[in-house]
């Protein structure tokens, strides 16, 4: 065993029987299993890379890459941490994110996906020796010869239905028992009643047995079924990816020692250490040291906001500059989740409002097929006062109005346009957001996060004296803070050195201080360096001497941003921008972008009255947004995207993510849902059409089993071919 | 006609032999990253010795 190898780190001799036990410790603990994140991986030689250093660990009992979702698993000794590994990765080169392995949880949906194809593949193998057999018996096998086919196609299909078709009775049975009909009930009545009505026929030695219509029947629809279940797989795969690199765990100060603690485990009145650049994990009160926080995400506000002892922090707020010991006053169900809970059922509430097509078709369709049916075996049954006979046209009418077309119409393009989308870097995560996103009118878009990409850019900076430039350089080089890297940033790209600056210390919560030339400098807050507050968000640089000098900053563009506002605007689309952020700051982003509605300072339940009211006035309206204080307006939209570096709670939200950094997509997307939509109701038409041609065939008794088979398999690969011309 | 004694069940044999081992595919996780294994195969990593 490799643990017993191991040095122990302490040298007492006292210690000497310590590897003994820790390998029996060792033993009793299980494995870990570590999920990693490569983003960058693309061939096989960053395959063998990745494994082979991977597997050279000691501690690691097998390591392998899966390229398809770019990610490693590890199964490794217990002691082994994801951070190792994922240091160890990033040493060859390579991007790594730590995945939270209890949040993939991919083998529920995995078994169901297996289930279906298993199923599919049972159906296609039946239908396709039953279609041989049947088309024997069409070319005109007669008298023992197709009493024999006949018999032989139901062995084969009894057995393959009874297992093929369980979903299709599960979920009919569902619906019967709720006194509901859906598009399942029709399909199991047809198959049933065509299995039916051929075993009764084959015993009379009748002519025609159904055998293959009802397996051909489950196979097409088992087909859509498998397609719909993969879109939705790897949407809610990718989904719960984005979940997982959020690892959710705190440090604990316990008894003053450190402790690295999953956030489940905390408790209120909880010391928790929140160290510069980490996410607030609880709602709590500052109970020692001074930083700035920043809110952007909660509020919409750029600016950092000063955090000191005694205030009230809540969880989702991100610690800027220095370490933050916080009371936990609420955790768990009681902060954010409790939140998101609470958030996304309205946002399910509020989706259930719209009917997608296929549902809207559905609740045409199924009670005309029963009613058709029903009234064709009514109206035989009284001409010929025969059972079989007008049984067999009641079958021959269900199946061929069955909705082998309509099972594939909806799945085949959204798998499709799902897909395209994909490959552009959008997750489509609600199966009805093409159609809605195909309905859109209005776009409201947040700023900060959103529009903006949350990371400040000096304003103007060849306005600023070249000296304070260089002096403020060497202050802010010293620091992670976001005000203070745009300046050393601004600096490098202008390329001015920076000053001699000595004695540089941080002061968490006001700036940096340091000495030049004899004076001391400082770069920082407004009150800290004696200047006037400003209604922008700016820095000031105190030079010993003379006025304080501002540093204006406004808010870098996210890529794409203005590509993505004048391809909706070219498009016709009413475009407003809605922020929380301050007026001015609104205002100039408004006038950059060319958007001519926008309004400042909203609160997000303005954000959601404000998108409920263009609602209620019949607007289509597609909400963008990242924060917590857009949650709601997400919700209530009639369609929303959110970038991936949005809330957790704002991508549930919304229904559909944006996985790049980049906007252009926004564009091109409702373009595509457009032709989406509009490739599904031609599917529909087409689907209508062959049903127009054949049904009254099939009412006046006409309909041999090859028609039946001839229409149905036209109409599904007519359908999927269509699909397939989406662009 | 009474070659189709032989010849049906052969089919059938057949055919259910290739859907054996279809599901076999599906229940070894053979399905899990078509993208990788495609490219797995081009490695020369195990070309001496197999994998141990």
């Amino acid at each position: 065993m490799t643990t017993t190898l191991r040095a122990t780190p302490s040298a007492c001799p006292a210690c000497a029987a310590a590897p003994a036990a820790e390998a029996l410790a060792a033993r009793n603990l299980p494995d870990a299993r570590l999920a990693l994140s490569l983003p960058t991986i693309h061939c096989s030689a960053c395959i063998s890379k990745i494994e082979g250093a991977l597997n050279a660990h000691p501690q690691v009992h097998s390591a392998r890459v899966n390229l398809t979702l770019k990610r490693a698993s590890i199964d490794a000794a217990p002691e082994v941490t994801a951070e190792e590994m994922r240091a160890l990765v990033e040493r060859l080169g390579y991007e790594a994110h730590e995945l939270d392995a209890g949040t993939l949880n991919a083998t529920a949906t995995d078994r169901a996906g297996r289930d279906l194809l298993m199923r599919l593949a049972v159906a296609g193998f039946a239908a396709m020796n039953v279609m041989l057999l049947s088309i024997s018996v069409w070319a005109g096998a007669d008298a023992a010869t197709r009493d024999l086919f006949h018999w032989i196609s139901a062995a084969i299909t009894l057995p393959a239905i009874a297992f093929s078709g369980v979903p299709f009775f599960r979920n009919a049975w569902a619906a019967l028992r709720q006194g509901r009909l859906n598009m399942d009930v029709p399909i199991t009545l047809a198959i049933v009643l065509a299995v039916i009505t051929s075993l009764w026929e084959t015993s009379l030695s009748g002519e025609y047995a159904y055998f293959d219509a009802a397996i051909a029947l489950t196979f097409f629809l088992l087909a859509g079924r498998y397609l719909d279940h993969r879109t939705r797989a790897i949407a809610r795969s990718a989904a719960e990816e984005l979940t997982a690199l959020e690892v959710p765990r705190a440090t604990r100060l316990h008894d003053g020692e450190e402790e690295v603690v999953s956030v489940s485990e905390l408790a209120a009145g909880d010391l928790i250490l929140v160290r510069p650049g980490g996410r607030m994990p609880v709602d709590g009160e500052i109970v020692g040291g001074t930083s700035e926080i920043d809110r952007s995400l909660l509020t919409g506000e750029t600016r950092p906001v000063f955090a000191g002892e005694g205030q009230a922090v809540s969880a989702g707020e991100v610690n800027l500059t220095g370490p933050l010991t916080v009371r936990a006053t609420a955790v768990g169900a009681e902060t954010s989740l409790h939140r998101m809970a609470d958030l996304v059922a309205i946002a399910e509430s509020g989706r259930s409002r719209y009917t997608s097509l296929a549902d809207r078709a559905a609740r045409l369709y199924a009670p005309g097929v029963h009613i058709l049916a029903g009234l064709s075996f009514v109206g035989w049954y009284l001409y010929t006062w025969d059972l079989r006979t007008a049984l067999n046209i009641a079958a021959a009418v269900l199946i061929i109005t069955c909705p082998c077309a309509l099972g594939l119409a909806v799945p085949a393009v959204t798998t499709a346009a799902s897909g395209r989308l994909f490959r552009r870097g959008m997750l489509i995560k609600h199966e009805t957001a093409l159609e809605r996103l195909a309905q859109v009118d209005t776009v409201v878009f947040d700023k900060t996060g959103t529009l903006t990409a949350g990371t400040p850019r000096l304003e103007a900076p060849g306005a600023i004296p070249p000296e304070a430039m260089a002096v403020a350089r060497a202050l802010a080089e010293g620091s992670s803070h976001p005000l203070a890297r745009a300046i050393a940033e601004a600096a490098r790209e202008a390329g001015i050195a920076a000053a001699k600056v000595s004695d540089v210390t941080e002061v968490p919560g006001y700036g940096t201080r340091g000495r030049c030339e004899g004076r001391e400098v400082r770069l920082g807050r407004a009150s800290w360096t004696g200047a006037k507050p400003r209604t922008q968000t700016a820095s000031f640089l105190s030079m010993g001497e003379g006025a304080p000098v501002a540093f204006p900053f406004t808010d870098a563009l996210r890529p794409g941003a203005e590509e993505a506002v004048a391809a909706l605007v070219a498009d016709g689309k009413r475009v407003i921008l809605m922020s929380g952020d301050t007026e001015p700051a609104v205002a100039a982003l408004a006038a950059r972008l060319g958007i001519k509605e926008w309004t400042a300072e909203a609160l997000p339940a303005d954000k959601a009255a404000r998108v409920e009211a263009l609602g209620a006035e019949g607007a289509h309206v597609l909400m963008v947004g990242d924060g917590l204080n857009d949650t709601a307006a997400l919700a209530a939209a009639h369609v929303s995207i959110a970038p991936a570096s949005a809330l957790d709670a704002a991508r549930v939200a919304s229904d559909i993510v944006l996985l790049g950094n980049d906007l252009t997509p926004i564009g091109a997307a409702c373009g595509t849902a457009k032709s989406a939509t509009r490739r599904i109701r031609e599917n529909f038409r087409i689907a209508t059409v062959y049903n127009l041609v054949a049904v009254p065939l099939a009412v006046a008794g006409l309909c041999s089993p090859l028609i039946a088979a001839l229409a149905m398999s036209a109409s599904s690969i007519t359908v999927s071919l269509n699909a397939l011309r989406l662009r | 006609m009474n070659v189709l004694v032989y010849l049906i069940p052969i089919s059938l044999i057949l055919g259910g032999l290739g859907l054996v081992f279809f599901i076999y595919t599906v229940r070894s996780n053979q399905y899990d990253d078509p993208e990788g294994d495609a490219r797995r195969i081009l490695t020369d990593d195990w070309d001496d010795h197999p994998k141990p």
